[in-house]
């Protein structure tokens, strides 16, 4: 970097001929910016990924791969999410990273990978959560858990 | 199904002083529209914040309705389906505009900026000031990281030149609600040959976007 400003002095000083390799020089400084800031904004769209997918808390092991402005980029955009999310529909909030998929069917067949203890439903059955129960269980109450990690969509 | 809905709806509506008072069927016709409308198109759309209001609203009252009923199991499970179809539908709208605002940033914004009085907002207030938070984070970032270690000629990145643009050139297939005439679609050859079609009501076509960009904003036609 050093020696192209050495040679933009030269220039100013009225040597001519180094004008081809100061173009030069300069142009490959240009596309040495681009690809970084290309590869650094590819980084910045993966962790924009991650809040979509994961939620506001990210795994240790991702967060472990994140420098410190990145981290501080993802706590800055998760705070202009949610404060656009709490914004809609005139103060009410909707939070719009769920419902993902178009909703199938009213029940879902849910596995349970953690123990999670109680849990009550609309009409005020309690469900026990224990590790590798099978339930039958309305898909809005589900969804939270399923995204935690607590529950197992089942398929058949 | 509308039927229901439009029961429960109705009672709503009777004493509601906006200046268009719509049914609910009506209602979420038109976030229907406005959600493929926004799903399929390359660009940004014009705001529709006041359905997405209206049918916040709707879904609040909605939800309400749906404790006050206990018994009756099915009619309360139909409702419940309405309901989460029905914030799918909105969710599914906002989310693929905040795809596109943040895919577009910095042109979305100029856009924004450099609109006339009179013309209608391409962002919602809310939106805006998202828009303008990921360019300030972004900026921020990419300054802290990398660019504060460059010589000083090449400190700034000009996000205009930098994002791509929307490509307006794409194909969309579209379903014609109001008959067209004389629409001009421009040959990409080099003589100048006009091309001029006429569009029937209720026919489906795939053409650019572009030629038929403003047909979208005013409705005339859905994009499929």
């Amino acid at each position: 970097f050093f020696k192209c400003l050495h040679d933009n002095e030269a220039k100013s000083e009225g040597r001519a001929e180094l004008i081809p390799s100061i173009k030069l020089r300069h142009c490959c400084l240009l596309r040495n910016q681009r690809c970084l800031t290309a590869y650094l904004y590819d980084r910045l769209l993966r962790i924009r990924a991650l809040r979509w997918e994961y939620g506001s808390v990210l795994p240790a092991n991702v967060r472990f791969h994140m420098c410190a402005e990145e981290v501080q980029w993802f706590s800055q955009y998760k705070k202009s999410l949610a404060s656009f999310m709490r914004s809609l529909g005139a103060g009410e909030g909707l939070d719009i990273t769920q419902d993902m998929k178009p909703p199938k069917s009213l029940y879902i067949e849910v596995r349970c990978l953690k123990d999670h203890g109680e849990f009550e439903i609309d009409d005020g059955t309690v469900i026990l959560l224990k590790k590798n129960s099978q339930h039958f269980l309305p898909r809005w109450k589900c969804e939270q858990l399923i995204r935690q990690g607590v529950l197992e969509h089942v398929m058949s | 199904m509308s039927d229901a809905l439009s029961d429960d709806g109705s009672d709503i509506n009777q004493d509601e002083s906006q200046e268009d008072v719509m049914t609910p069927a009506e209602l979420i016709a038109k976030l229907e529209e406005a959600w493929l409308n926004e799903k399929f198109s390359p660009e940004l759309l014009e705001n529709r914040s006041e359905v997405v209001e209206c049918v916040m609203e709707q879904l609040t009252h909605m939800e309400a309705n749906l404790q006050r009923v206990k018994k009756g199991d099915a009619k309360a499970s139909i409702h419940r389906m309405e309901i989460d179809r029905i914030r799918f539908m909105l969710s599914s709208y906002l989310r693929s505009r905040l795809q596109k605002i943040e895919k577009f940033f910095p042109h979305v914004l100029e856009r924004e900026k450099s609109r006339g009085e009179g013309d209608p907002s391409l962002l919602s207030p809310e939106e805006f000031a998202f828009a303008k938070e990921y360019y300030a984070n972004t900026e921020t970032y990419l300054k802290a990281v990398a660019l504060k270690r460059m010589p000083p000629n090449l400190q700034t990145v000009d996000m205009l030149k930098a994002v791509p643009e929307p490509c307006l050139d794409s194909f969309v297939f579209l379903r014609v609600k109001e008959r067209q005439e004389n629409i001009l679609v421009e040959p990409e050859t080099d003589d100048q040959r006009e091309y001029v079609v006429d569009l029937e009501e209720g026919s489906q076509h795939l053409m650019r976007y572009r030629t038929i960009a403003p047909l979208v904003s005013s409705g005339a036609v859905q994009l499929i």
